[in-house]
């Protein structure tokens, strides 16, 4: 028995960063919205407060603000020719839940990605030609440039509290920021956070050997902030509780201390907690979608909600799997290569070395999420040559420090026992005296990375899980294996007491270890309804009164995470929707 | 003593309203000399006398007394196995347990029919079984170079237990449960006095260090590191 509710204007998915910026937009331009989150309530009074918060156990082991796997969950598989099981546990990635999503508990890092990765097929191609990219390589242009999307990274970055040092202020190279960076117009938001002890011997050593390193651009507010709407925020306090944590200073850009709680002052808003959608509804000719379907979590009843426009703002794995639940779209078959949803379903890879230096305090407590030097020297540098290790795309390099909670971080040389006096010893020894020095790589698009629907396993409403097909390829272990190199040049450059060298990744993904929670593609954006799910306005090709936010829409993944493309998108989206689309419903591009 | 409860409550609430931790700054010393607050009662929940000499056996091994802490079980690693055994994560409250089961390979993670609190139970039977017939006697009645070689053959995967339950995924939530015991909250029963804290120098939940990471630049931070309990 499904209830059927009377229609509303706009149906939000999810309201964490682009379900709370399209909430606020568009109930401010009139619209009548609606969001249906999955998750509870959060703020930071009841849900962050010191000392609760401060729960390595509850929230960094157990995953405490993240989705539930008993519920619904993912199958996993290296390949095709394997049997994909279901991820019982979270360990690679953490998808948040409740309302602000995982914009309560990232780490902040904000990043602009360049024309690098939004050309990216056309650029590659004119640098060092056709054959260059792997024919199993299915990489494309976005159909969006840097330039359009200038206005809404300044946007989002004003909104988010991001501190930063801009590299490149109209086209002028700033001292002290990424020099590869895009130009900006204006400076960050906020100046950058203190450097770690960290940081500044990375600085030092990178530097001596000719790279660029700066402050990563971060959005832990370096001081107290008001952003253009008015949200406050505190200034950061360095407590080494911000990844998988909220932040009970309301100094990390958060939607639920921003955009989230503007709307829900506006009448014109309507949140529905514990409401998860399950199908989005078409109408008969298939070019429109009607609504969703949800079902309210705290009693099992099941509703039908009507809308004239809906927006996919869950978290990205999650708006790909609603899309081939409902059958929108054709879903992509990597032996035929036709159909598009579930498409180019990217990682991202890395490498580390764990340095010791003997008699030095690193105090890794002292950090926070984006607390952070890095390098763009062998990423959005496109004056770097790449045919010289035949890769496509890069990694930043950089030290830090973002925590020192002892249940997971108690660095040790290789070869230390694993317990007894030996160990207490090392532990004792080196948890204060080392640090990393972290690569993060970008993962190129290929054809047999996707997802589709799993033929045997089911969540807790009876619908199939989605199954995810993943494998780094010879393209991420070239780079692996050139990024590893540079970072043992450089941390070798610091004559460390003790070092643990970093060596690129040669086997198959692994679903267990934390990794990173930078999952992308799926529901593509592009140029033509044959090789993506979007247009660049993430517009549905298929129906077009359906939208689709969040990192499903990129067609590759770069080395930078993804936040500061997401909210960039979401607020051109917003405009598009304000300006044009809701005034005149139509496709924007013509297929 | 509830003067200074009373003191540590209203703490927490200006700091809470307030909204900024900067608040917290204003922490008085005297709460930095408070000990845990609430020590978990004596006794088990969860493990049977035979899985309890087991488990004391093994976490007075994996952390012996020296001059960093005292051993496991004067750091209650024990009592937060028993608890985390016996609570929601010893169920399985997170772990999706739905056949149909298949082994996988390792990069698809817990395959298992167990949830955590089975595996511990049956894990234990299995490595005493295996000390029985290897040395004649259960794991806590070995003498310590025996532990010693065991423990390191658990952690090779290098055992093989009889009824197919594999060894490598029980040390695996082992190890994990001892190094939780001993640098969790001690709320959890673990981390007695924050001893673990202590050794590595970690300084807890109370962390307000926008000066300090400058003024302790690549210096050694002072102060005694605080609890849930110690500001609850």
């Amino acid at each position: 028995m499904t209830t059927k509710l009377k229609e509303v204007d706009v149906l939000l998915v999810g309201l964490g960063w682009t379900g709370g910026i399209l909430a606020k937009e568009l109930t401010e331009a009139g619209h009548q919205v609606v969001a249906l989150e999955r998750g509870a309530m959060r703020s930071t009074e009841n849900d962050f407060a010191v000392p609760r918060i401060r729960d390595d156990l509850r929230y960094a082991s157990r995953n405490d603000l993240m989705q539930n796997p008993a519920k619904d969950t993912l199958t996993i598989r290296n390949n095709p020719s394997q049997l994909a099981l279901p991820m019982r546990r979270l360990g690679s990635f953490l998808p948040g839940e409740g309302v602000g999503g995982a914009g309560v508990h990232w780490n902040g890092v904000t990043w602009r990605w360049t024309d690098n990765e939004l050309k990216v097929r056309s650029l590659y191609e004119e640098r060092y030609g056709k054959n260059y990219i792997p024919a199993d390589m299915t990489i494309q242009d976005w159909g969006v440039t840097y330039a359009e999307l200038e206005p809404y990274y300044e946007k989002f970055e004003r909104t988010a509290a991001v501190s930063g040092k801009a590299g490149n202020l109209r086209g002028v190279i700033q001292k002290g920021g990424n020099p590869f960076e895009g130009p900006r117009a204006n400076e960050y938001a906020l100046p950058p956070l203190e450097s770690s002890h960290a940081s500044d011997l990375f600085n030092v050593a990178a530097t001596n050997l000719g790279h660029h390193p700066f402050p990563c651009p971060t959005a832990n507010a370096s001081r107290a902030y008001t952003n253009p709407d008015g949200s406050k925020f505190g200034a950061c306090q360095y407590c080494g509780f911000c990844e998988r944590f909220g932040c009970e200073a309301n100094a990390k850009g958060s939607p639920h201390i921003t955009v989230i709680p503007i709307a829900m002052k506006n009448p014109n808003f309507e949140l529905r907690t514990h409401a998860w959608v399950t199908k989005v509804l078409k109408d008969s000719t298939g070019k429109r979608v009607t609504g969703v379907t949800y079902t309210n979590v705290l009693n099992g009843e099941e509703f039908e909600q009507p809308a004239r426009l809906v927006v996919l703002c869950a978290y990205a794995i999650n708006n790909v799997h609603l899309m081939l639940l409902s059958g929108i779209g054709k879903p992509y078959d990597p032996i035929a290569q036709t159909g598009v949803i579930g498409k180019n379903y990217c990682y991202q890879t890395g490498a580390s070395a764990t340095l010791f230096f003997e008699g030095n305090y690193f105090n890794p407590f002292m950090g926070t999420g984006g607390l952070n030097a890095r390098t763009d020297d062998f990423h959005s540098n496109w004056n770097f040559d790449r045919s010289k290790f035949g890769y496509v795309g890069g990694a930043t390099l950089g030290a830090g420090m973002t925590n020192g909670r002892p249940i997971a971080y108690r660095p040790v040389p290789a070869g230390t026992p694993r317990w007894g006096k030996a160990w207490k010893d090392a532990t004792a020894k080196w948890y204060n005296s080392a640090m990393n020095i972290n690569a993060s790589g970008s993962v190129m698009a290929n054809r047999y990375n996707y997802y589709d629907l799993d033929p045997t396993y089911r969540n807790a409403f009876g619908l199939p899980l989605m199954r995810m097909t993943f494998d780094y390829k010879e393209n991420e272990h070239k780079m692996g294996r050139h990024i590893a190199g540079v970072i043992n040049e450089i941390a070798k450059s610091m004559n460390p007491t003790s070092l643990n060298p970093a060596s690129a990744r040669s086997g198959s993904w692994s679903v267990v270890p934390y990794q990173s929670t930078h999952n992308t593609g799926g529901t593509i954006m592009g140029t033509n309804p044959g090789n993506s799910a979007v247009n660049k306005f993430c517009q549905s090709w298929d129906c077009h009164n359906l939208f689709i936010m969040g990192a499903s829409v990129f067609p590759h993944n770069s080395a930078y995470n993804p936040t500061g493309p997401v909210g960039a998108l979401a607020y051109r989206a917003a405009d598009t929707l304000k300006n044009v689309y809701l005034k005149n419903p139509a496709p924007l591009v013509s297929a | 003593m509830s003067e200074d409860n009373f003191g540590r409550r209203d703490f927490l609430k200006s700091a809470v309203i307030g909204g900024a931790a900067a608040a917290t700054a204003s922490l008085p010393a005297q709460v930095a000399a408070q000990s845990n607050a609430a020590a978990p009662a004596a006794g088990y929940i969860f493990l049977t006398p035979e899985e309890a000499a087991f488990v004391e056996t093994l976490v007075d091994h994996m952390i012996p007394a020296d001059r960093h802490t005292p051993k496991g079980t004067d750091l209650g690693v024990n009592t937060y196995i028993d608890r985390a055994l016996a609570g929601g994560w010893g169920k399985g409250d997170r772990l999706y347990m739905q056949g149909p089961w298949a082994p996988g390979v390792p990069e698809q993670g817990y395959q298992l029919p167990l949830i955590p609190a089975d595996l511990y139970r049956n894990g234990i039977a299995a490595t005493n079984r295996h000390c029985v017939k290897t040395y004649g006697k259960p794991f806590d009645q070995v003498g310590e170079t025996q532990r010693e070689e065991l423990l390191k053959n658990l952690d090779g995967g290098k055992v093989v237990f009889e009824g197919g339950l594999s060894s490598r995924v029980f040390f695996g939530i082992v190890y994990q449960t001892v190094m939780e015991g001993m640098f969790a909250d001690p709320i959890y029963g673990g981390n007695k006095d924050k001893a673990g804290w202590k050794m590595v120098g970690f300084t807890g939940v109370i962390q307000v260090n926008q000066q300090n990471n400058v003024k302790y630049k690549n210096k050694k931070f002072p102060g005694e590191p605080l609890g849930i309990a110690d500001v609850s």
